[in-house]
């Protein structure tokens, strides 16, 4: 138990040492929680599964750097956005926009809905009929 | 009767079928390639100093004229090394200038780098700071775009460059870039 307790520690510690928006201040609140929620809206394209504010890589490093000089030099989301989609494509996007490649990924699941539905009031309509 | 028992069969069939060449398909795709936006843009502007002449530099009006492999590259790539060999063939290649683009690198060991394994770059620039890297969607060295005559990007290559590469993919666009007129 008291190995436990201490394994959960260090992971917790371990967790803050890495909360790399620790090295950046901005000279006001709103632009660090932009800050903050760029980086976590960003995927890192070296290791994919994390995003920009999770990962070590160094290029996730120097795109924070870029996002941390976009932004105190007072651009927008948006535009530090779309430049990043301009150089990268929507795959540095974690949410990704509707579009005609991701139709089916958007659409699919209500689809899917939509057909189970149908096939789901057939069978106990026709459960009912029987009965 | 007969019918509704068919269809009832088919059509988890059918799901089936779709899911597994889905599936399929997925084992196949490289999620390490990302497709670049860049395909058809103008090259992004850069200004860099050359590795080998510090107060000279080198930008995009470099392109113009000539069809251009642009390589980035870097000394604590390994693969660039393999790379690096196969570039060296490519240097007598008609109407073709190999460009590099040295990588958060250092200036003295990029040096000695191609001095040691050889120089196929009829240019370095130098981007000590990766910026001009992120402005061109570098995610990882190397990475090879092929520029034409306008200074238009063209194709984009993930990875090291090999002979079967070259053959089969590289060298076809060199040959049809060629044939473009400024």
């Amino acid at each position: 138990m008291k190995k436990f307790f201490i394994l959960i520690c260090l992971l917790v510690m371990y967790q803050h040492g890495i909360a790399s928006e620790d090295y950046y201040t901005f000279n006001s609140h709103e632009k660090q929680q932009r800050f903050e929620s760029l980086l976590s809206q960003l995927r890192c394209l070296v290791c994919q599964n994390q995003t920009l504010a999770d990962s070590n890589a160094p290029l996730a490093e120097d795109l924070r750097n870029q996002i941390y000089l976009k932004i105190n030099a007072g651009q927008s989301d948006k535009n530090i956005t779309e430049y990043l989609v301009s150089r990268y494509g929507n795959f540095i996007l974690y949410r990704p926009p509707f579009d005609k490649a991701t139709l089916v990924l958007w659409c699919g699941p209500f689809i899917i809905f939509l057909f189970s539905m149908i096939y789901l009031f057939h069978c106990i309509h026709n459960k009912t009929k029987i009965n | 009767m007969h019918i509704i028992r068919t269809v009832k069969f088919t059509i988890p069939l059918i799901l089936f079928v779709i899911i597994i060449g889905f599936l399929w398909h997925g084992l196949k795709v490289n999620p390490g390639m990302i497709p670049s936006p860049l395909i058809s843009q103008p090259a992004p502007e850069f200004k860099l100093p050359q590795l080998f002449y510090p107060n000279e530099t080198t930008s995009n009006d470099d392109f113009i004229g000539h069809i251009t492999l642009f390589n980035v590259w870097a000394t604590w790539c390994n693969i660039c090394i393999e790379e690096n060999d196969f570039l060296l063939k490519l240097t007598n290649i008609e109407n073709l200038r190999i460009m590099g683009l040295n990588y958060k690198d250092d200036v003295a060991l990029a040096k000695q780098w191609l001095h040691e394994h050889g120089n196929p770059y009829h240019v370095v620039a130098v981007d000590s700071s990766g910026n001009t890297g992120i402005d061109w969607g570098v995610y990882g060295t190397p990475e090879t775009f092929i520029i034409d005559k306008k200074g238009i990007i063209r194709y984009k290559h993930i990875g090291p460059i090999n002979a079967a590469i070259w053959e089969k993919t590289l060298y076809p666009i060199i040959v049809q870039l060629r044939n473009e007129t400024l």
